[in-house]
């Protein structure tokens, strides 16, 4: 019987040829095929006696593996180099831009009230409301302000009629929550920030006929002047988010606190307003049938616009109520 | 309050410098609101004297001057002054000069040596503008410096005074504080009374002694009312910014800056008879001063003699009445008004005094006659004349009862500690008359102070003389509770996350809007209107927000923006019967493609359906969409929203008439919802979760083209099918293959049962029920 070893290196050069797989079984069946040469030569070894043949089915064996590993090797090669076709067809321009959705966003005065809110949250603090259209009696009586007191004058007042206005402040949030809260039995502590719309009859580059403003107000069994100071300081701290921050308290006058104040905050090597707290009036706690022996509280407005300005170095009020999408698209 | 510095100092002896006067008022609750320099800063300019003028030999305009300036030889100066002239006294600044903007030094003008510039009063920075020379006064010292000569070294300073701190609209009232402040001595000028050099009294009668608890007034007779205002007194009225208007008009109002009590002069030719004050009758009017008439109402204070009304008293004098340049006797007020009565009566007239100003807020009732003994005094100075004895007429004058203070309250309201013998000296800085015993300070608050009247006032007093500075800021210690959080009920914020996740963009738009907007677009002719609207377009209060967000869809369509997904969540206002309500509403706008505009994506319009799906996950809860109308609203595309049966907003697409006043070119989708009907939310109540695989069978139906597809799946759910768990559309068919007039439902059953697996068999019948339902209700078939 002939050396088929050369039926590798044939083989080998067989497959390498094949471009494809067709091709590859085409080139398989030469040797391995039902009438392939290796076939063949086993069908042959019939021929060959008893002595002989072990030794030459141990060699055609030893060929036939030759064979199949060549045949292995290059299907591997053509399946790597196929998939290799199909991924590099498959290749995106991965820089392109996303699919995009339709991007919404917040108000930035929203902004500043839900971070007002969460911080007060924090210390427990609920929020409450009240009316816009406010009467004349919360709005200003129940405050301590009466009829022709010059302190109304402080107020441009939108009125609705001779009763009615529209809130010049969130103070009267204060009166209707502690009103209520007696007539809940709910007893002090008490502690509510009022967030909300406040009008005034003003309107130019730094006033807004309509802004917002956020009362706070803690009454409690031993609450101090020290305690506002602190309570505010804290607050514009984590507001801005930064340490330095001092609070300075200017003697002021309102009619529902006593001692009252204006808040400066240190900004930029200087101090800036950003609004007034104090004590509140006995007799705003008469109003209310709190006695004002045993309570203490203080309450204190700021204004909300003022601080998202400073906060987001807006420059300009006027963007907060022109809701132009082009400033509104920045507070993401 | 506007005053010289100067001034303010010559009351009080404090060491402090302009910076740190101001700083301390300021934080003294006298905000210091604005601080300016009377002049510009500059030296070297004295008082000059022109002794001769010659014409410049090659300048039509200029002039060649020889100027005394108080050295031994006259200085040759070039001038273009139309004004200068021999014998004018006027500024010179002389060579080596620093004057805003220019360096003064020897030069040849048109080829004649000049030595110095005379000035106007611009370019010593005193005035805006000038027409010449500043002219000096005939007897000015000539070579003396003029920023002394015109007492330049000095500031305007403003006090912003809230409304109770009336003792200080004055300079006496200032300076005390001043001094309360600093513990500074004051050297206020002693006023001595004038005594009578006639006879002479005029009667007055006080009918309303509530109203007017003193007054007090005088003749002055042989006055020269033409007398010149004294250069001192001119200044200082201006630096307060009141004009010189004549001897005896400056002199009430010296008085007033001086010591904060308003004073008026009436000429005493024009009485007839008995001084009289009292309310004003209904029909009387009076000519004020400044020319304007006034219908006088009966609460009306008002000063008057037997010819009838002479001034509103405390507001302003009436022109009949008042002093001119031919007056020679006088009859000079000093009343105290008491606030009720004069409060909010300027106002309704549309008057601001600094008279009335001074007298709604409190005026020193202990001092009326002293300011009239001053007034009598400076006027028999300037103008001359003969004083008569003073009327006086007092009533109840306002009682001050003494105030307690106690030292435990003042140390826990404050929450600092304080010792009592601070507590003693700042009260008698203050000029407080008090009694201390046992921690207890009882206080007689002075004349002159309106607003001590409880414990906390004095609270007050002590802690701004002490320095809100100077208390700590302290965190409160308190006893802990944790805050409710009801899982039920969601808040707004959550709604807004809700819409910004679906690409919607908050606004704020005002609560007033254009009444055109209630009236035609949201068809409300009874809007709440505002008495006194900031314009004309923002003059009612909405009752919907679509107004404001068609503005601010316009607004941005103007500016290039061609998509706008925008949502409010504001109040709506309305009134029932009297009654105010208001409506918090989460209001909805879509505009334009439903993505925005990209690469692989078609740029579809965002339609009604799509709008829905928003408004359904911002609901979060099974809402029910009836056909309906809303004159805003498109006809055939809207729906009224109901939640449990109860209407809580609408969807639907702008009207086309809409449309088109927008000027816009696609569709706007516009929904409105009660927000807090939509807070609400159930808590999850686990169900049990069957082990067993359930069944899907798709179903086709054939019905009626004006059924409506939520009443079809509404039956089906309520009908509680055996097996079947879930019913859903997932086509909605009409045209080839179905009848003209109707509509195919193809349908996906989902069957379960949480005890067994289902057979076919189960399923065939669930499925035959479900037809045999939708037959019975809809007379729907089975479509092949």
């Amino acid at each position: 019987m002939s050396d088929l070893t050369h039926l590798i290196p044939a083989a080998q050069a067989d497959f390498a040829n094949a471009a494809n797989m067709n091709d590859l079984e085409v080139a398989k069946a030469k040797y391995l095929g039902k009438t392939g040469l290796l076939t063949d030569a086993l069908k042959g070894l019939g021929k060959l006696s008893n002595e002989e043949r072990p030794a030459a089915g141990a060699a055609i064996n030893v060929v036939k593996q030759g064979v199949e590993a060549a045949l292995t090797a290059r299907r591997e090669a053509l399946l790597n180099a196929e998939q290799a076709k199909q991924l590099a067809q498959e290749s995106i321009d991965v820089t392109l831009p996303a699919r995009a959705q339709s991007q919404g966003g917040l108000h930035p005065v929203t902004l500043t009230l839900q971070r007002i809110e969460q911080l007060f949250h924090s210390i427990g603090f609920e929020v409450a409301t009240g009316p816009e259209i406010e009467t004349d009696f919360y709005n200003f009586t129940a405050l301590n302000i009466p009829e022709d007191h010059p302190a109304r004058a402080m107020h441009d007042t939108f009125y609705i009629d001779e009763a009615n206005v529209l809130r010049t402040h969130t103070s009267p949030v204060q009166i209707r929550y502690m009103e209520n809260a007696l007539k809940t039995n709910k007893t002090p502590p008490l502690k509510i920030i009022a967030p909300g719309r406040v009008y005034r009859v003003d309107s130019d580059a730094t006033h807004s006929p309509m802004f917002h403003q956020v009362e706070g107000l803690w009454v409690d069994e031993d609450i101090s002047f020290a305690n506002l100071k602190g309570v505010v300081q804290d607050f514009l701290q984590k507001f801005f988010e930064r340490d330095d921050l001092t609070v300075r308290f200017r003697p002021s006058f309102f009619p529902f606190t006593e001692p009252s104040a204006e808040m400066d905050m240190s900004w930029n090597g200087g101090w800036l307003e950003i609004g007034g707290c104090g004590m509140v009036h006995p007799e705003v706690f008469k109003h209310v049938n709190l006695d004002s022996e045993k309570y203490r509280g203080f309450a204190f407005g700021l204004g909300v616009e003022r601080l998202t300005m400073l906060r987001y170095g807006v420059n300009d009020l006027r963007h907060f109520f022109n809701n132009d999408l082009r400033f509104l698209s920045q507070f993401k | 309050m506007q005053f010289s510095e100067n001034w303010l100092r010559s009351l009080v002896n404090t060491d402090l410098d302009s910076h740190a006067l101001s700083h301390a008022l300021t934080m003294a609750g006298l905000e210091v609101e604005d601080s300016q320099p009377v002049a510009a800063s500059f030296n070297k300019v004295v008082v000059a004297k022109i002794l001769s003028v010659e014409k410049h030999p090659d300048a039509d305009r200029l002039q060649v001057c020889m100027v005394d300036v108080g050295l031994v030889k006259p200085l040759q100066i070039v001038c273009g002054a139309s004004n200068a002239r021999a014998c004018l006294i006027a500024p010179c600044a002389m060579v080596g000069a620093e004057l805003p903007g220019i360096s003064i030094k020897q030069a040849k003008v048109r080829g004649v040596e000049s030595f110095g510039m005379m000035c106007s009063s611009k370019e010593l920075g005193i005035s805006a503008e000038a027409a010449g020379l500043l002219e000096l006064e005939s007897d000015a010292i000539v070579g003396q410096n003029i920023r002394e000569h015109l007492d330049l070294d000095d500031n305007l300073l403003t006090l912003k005074l809230t409304p109770n701190r009336s003792d200080c609209l004055s300079l006496t009232g200032i300076a005390r504080d001043v001094a309360a402040i600093t513990g500074a001595s004051t050297s206020f000028e002693v006023i001595s009374p004038v005594a009578a050099e006639m006879q002479a009294t005029k009667n007055v009668l006080v009918n309303e002694q509530a109203a007017c608890p003193r007054y007090c007034g005088r003749l002055i007779r042989g006055v020269n009312a033409r007398a010149a205002t004294p250069l001192w007194m001119v200044k200082r009225l201006e630096r307060s910014g009141l004009r010189s208007i004549s001897a005896i008009v400056d002199v009430t109002n010296y008085v007033l800056l001086a010591l904060g009590q308003p004073m008026h002069a009436f000429d005493a030719a024009k009485l007839n008879g008995d001084i009289n004050v009292r309310f004003a009758k209904a029909q009387e009017s009076l000519v004020l001063l400044n020319d304007a008439i006034v219908q006088l109402k009966t609460d009306d204070l008002v000063i008057s003699d037997a010819n009838g009304v002479l001034a509103l008293a405390g507001i302003m004098g009436g022109k009949p009445s008042s002093v001119d340049d031919t007056t020679t006797d006088i009859f000079l007020e000093s009343a105290f008004f008491a606030p009720f009565a004069i409060a909010g009566k300027a106002r309704r007239l549309g008057l601001s005094t600094d008279s009335s100003y001074r007298f709604e807020r409190g005026v020193d009732f202990g001092n009326t006659r002293n300011a009239l003994e001053y007034a009598t005094a400076l006027i028999k100075q300037i103008c001359g004349g003969k004083a008569g004895e003073v009327t006086e007429v007092v009533g109840v004058l306002p009682t001050r009862n003494p105030v307690k203070l106690r030292m435990a309250r003042l140390i826990s309201v404050l929450g600092i500690p304080f010792a009592q013998d601070k507590v003693a000296q700042l009260l008698t800085q203050l000029g407080f008359a008090f009694i201390a015993s046992d921690g207890v300070f009882t206080v007689t608050p002075p004349s002159y102070r309106f607003d001590i009247a409880i414990e906390e006032d004095l609270i007050e007093e002590v802690a701004r003389l002490h320095g809100y500075d100077h208390i700590p800021a302290t965190p409160p210690v308190a006893a802990l509770s944790m805050l409710d959080a009801p899982e039920t009920k969601c808040h707004l914020n959550k709604l807004r996350d809700s819409l910004v996740a679906k690409g919607y963009q908050e606004v704020v738009n005002y609560s007033f809007v254009d009444e055109s907007w209630e009236r035609d677009l949201l068809g409300n002719a009874t809007p709440i209107k505002l008495q006194n609207p900031i314009a004309s377009n923002l003059s009612v209060m909405r009752t919907s927000l679509w107004g404001g967000l068609l503005d601010t869809l316009t607004y941005n369509l103007n500016r290039k923006q061609d998509r706008a997904f925008l949502f409010e969540i504001g109040a709506t206002y309305f009134k029932e019967a009297d009654a105010f309500t208001e409506i918090t509403r989460i209001s909805g706008l879509a505009y334009g493609s439903a993505m925005p505009e990209q690469w692989g994506t078609d740029s579809a319009d965002i339609d009604f359906f799509a709008v829905k799906a928003h408004v359904d996950a911002l609901i979060g809860a099974p809402a029910v969409y009836e056909k309906a109308e809303h004159v805003t609203l498109h006809p055939g595309q809207t729906a009224r929203i109901l939640l449990n049966g109860v209407a809580i907003g609408w969807l639907g697409k702008l009207h086309p008439k809409w449309q088109q006043h927008y000027n816009l070119t696609k569709s706007a989708y516009l929904f409105e919802l009660d927000a807090n009907a939509i807070l609400n939310r159930e808590l999850p109540r686990y169900q049990e979760v069957s082990k067993l695989l359930p069944i899907r069978r798709d179903l086709a139906v054939v019905m009626d083209e004006n059924i409506a597809v939520n009443l079809v799946l509404s039956v089906i759910k309520n009908a509680n099918i055996p097996l079947i768990a879930e019913v859903g559309l997932f086509d909605l068919y009409q045209g080839q293959g179905v009848a003209e007039n109707k509509k195919s439902l193809a349908l996906s059953v989902l069957m379960h049962d949480t005890q067994k697996s289902l057979t076919d068999n189960d399923a065939d019948t669930a499925i035959s029920n479900l037809l045999q339902l939708l037959t019975n209700k809809f007379g729907a078939i089975l479509r092949n």
